[in-house]
């Protein structure tokens, strides 16, 4: 018995030290990552009080003031340019989801000839680089003699768009058990009525969280924008031209109020996705 | 193709203009694939561990430490980069603040220095590194970790031997998503560099919209495009070939 005894004393130790590293090193050091995360958040909801007598804001702090807030749409330009973006996020969302959806669903149910192909191009279109992505959608638009503006812009964000919705969708469809919809169509259900009492009810979370998604991507797109744009301005490419020239609060205010908007509407789809499991069991 | 915006552009095979683009250039590529890579390499050294804690440690915290980390995608992408403009600004709450109390030397720039750059670039790498990563880990049976310490693996073995092993994919696809998403990348050269931190993407934006020169901007694209693809198959014969998508 005596002769276990060191060996089990060097089993215990390193369970000792892997309790202090996953106790204390590691929670204090997932902390700070945290904290240095929200730092640029701090700092954007901060400068949007700060107050900029030239209604440019410069990097020193000044003092608090919430006049931005009730000045917020006193820029006409600024305006503009986040009216533009909203107007193409919901029309790209809609047009990107109403084409996305079937092809998730060909893609997920079907076996056909180019289906491989299809994957690799919605895959491609996830992972190439925004600015190849651009630089190609330009070289096509100046190509067919397109001019660019608004429609050039909602053109882009639908083809970035459909590839996330394929993928998100995609991956409601496989979930989905296929016996539900042939029990529908056993029951005298055609595959239309079959489609909209069963698929589409038991996929909807997954059409919502890809539209949501969609609609995220397309306020926040920059680099691609930025090729296709002509002289129409969003609201990021509007930022990024006012960088030069001194940035007026209301951009960080804007900023906050998006960066809100956007939690409301995530912690909302995940309820909605939580209360929907009870549907499926 | 030839020609020049005033007069149109036909299209003819041209060949010289990628030796002459590489020639020109080289120094800009060069520039993307460091900082690409260090920023990659960076979030990949921060984010490891994060994930590793909250997928085992994280308890009923999880989801909230997961949203936590995602909180900067609601940011919108340019006003980040601004901010991160905001923060390292010689006058600036942060570097100004520590400056004034002496703690760095007022001497001290780091706007326009690569360094920033790739600290932008890193930041905006975070959420997309730590996210697969963290679904690769959440995923490992619980019971393989347990067999390797029944199996007399120190700590240290059980992670190296059986944890680390078992994430790869998680590494794979958020190397892969990081590393193209920041060597394409110019905003934040743009706005946290200088003239000495220009990267490949600021080259092909300005030629295709200031100067309009379509044909050597569609060149210097095609390779960055190239190249990156060459990367990904040589990566993805490396390192397995596992979907990407099912991360995404």
């Amino acid at each position: 018995m005596r002769a276990l005894a060191p060996a089990r004393a060097a089993a215990i130790e390193p369970g000792r030290a892997r309790r202090r590293w996953t106790r204390f090193v590691l929670p204090t050091y997932v902390v700070l990552v945290l904290l240095y995360t929200l730092v640029p958040i701090a700092v954007m909801v901060l400068y949007g009080f700060n107050q900029a007598p030239s209604g440019r804001l410069t990097f020193a702090w000044n003092g608090f003031t919430l006049d931005w807030y009730g000045r917020l749409f006193e820029i006409p330009d600024l305006t503009d340019a986040l009216i533009h973006s909203l107007e193409i996020a919901a029309l790209s969302t809609l047009i990107a989801t109403a084409l996305g959806t079937p092809a998730a669903l060909a893609l997920a149910r079907y076996r056909f000839r180019g289906r491989g192909l299809g994957d690799m191009v919605i895959l491609a279109d996830v992972a190439a680089p925004s600015v190849v992505v651009g630089a190609s959608l330009l070289g096509f638009f100046v190509y067919l003699g397109v001019p660019r503006g608004f429609t050039t812009i909602l053109i882009a964000h639908v083809a970035f768009n459909i590839a996330f919705v394929v993928v998100v969708v995609q991956a409601r469809v496989t979930d989905l058990d296929q016996a539900l919809v042939e029990a529908a169509q056993d029951l005298g259900a055609n595959p239309w009525v079959a489609f909209w009492k069963v698929t589409f009810p038991l996929i909807f979370p997954g059409i919502l969280a890809a539209s949501l998604l969609a609609f995220a991507l397309s306020i926040d797109d920059f680099i691609i924008t930025s090729f296709v744009a002509g002289q129409t301005l969003t609201f990021p490419l509007w930022v990024y031209g006012a960088v030069k020239v001194g940035i007026p609060p209301q951009v960080f205010v804007m900023g906050t109020l998006i960066f809100l908007t956007g939690i409301v509407f995530a912690i909302a789809g995940v309820l909605l996705q939580r209360r929907r499991p009870a549907l499926r069991a | 193709m030839v020609g020049n915006p005033v007069k149109g552009f036909t299209f003819t095979w041209n060949f010289g203009i990628y030796p002459d683009a590489i020639g020109q250039y080289g120094t800009q590529y060069g520039r993307s694939f460091l900082y690409g890579g260090a920023s990659t390499l960076l979030s990949l050294i921060i984010m490891y561990p994060v994930a590793y804690w909250i997928a085992f440690h994280g308890g009923r915290y999880k989801s909230i430490l997961l949203f936590l980390i995602l909180l900067p995608f609601f940011v919108s992408f340019v006003i980040r980069i601004l901010s991160w403009q905001f923060i390292l600004a010689d006058e600036g709450i942060v570097l100004g603040t520590l400056k004034d109390l002496h703690l760095l030397p007022g001497g001290l720039h780091v706007l326009s220095t690569p360094g920033a750059v790739i600290a932008g670039l890193t930041y905006d790498a975070m959420p997309f590194m730590a996210l697969p990563i963290y679904v690769s880990l959440e995923q490992i049976d619980r019971a393989l970790v347990d067999a390797g310490a029944d199996l007399y693996a120190s700590p240290r073995e059980q992670f190296l031997r059986v944890i680390l092993p078992l994430s790869a994919p998680g590494i794979y696809a958020g190397v892969l998503l990081v590393a193209i998403t920041n060597i394409g990348d110019y905003v934040s050269a743009a706005i946290l560099g200088g003239p000495s931190t220009t990267m490949i993407g600021n080259i092909i934006q300005t030629q295709y919209i200031q100067n309009s020169d379509y044909p050597l901007a569609s060149a210097l694209a095609l390779m960055l495009m190239v190249v990156l693809l060459g990367g990904m198959y040589l990566y993805a014969r490396a390192f397995g070939t596992r979907r990407l998508q099912e991360y995404v």
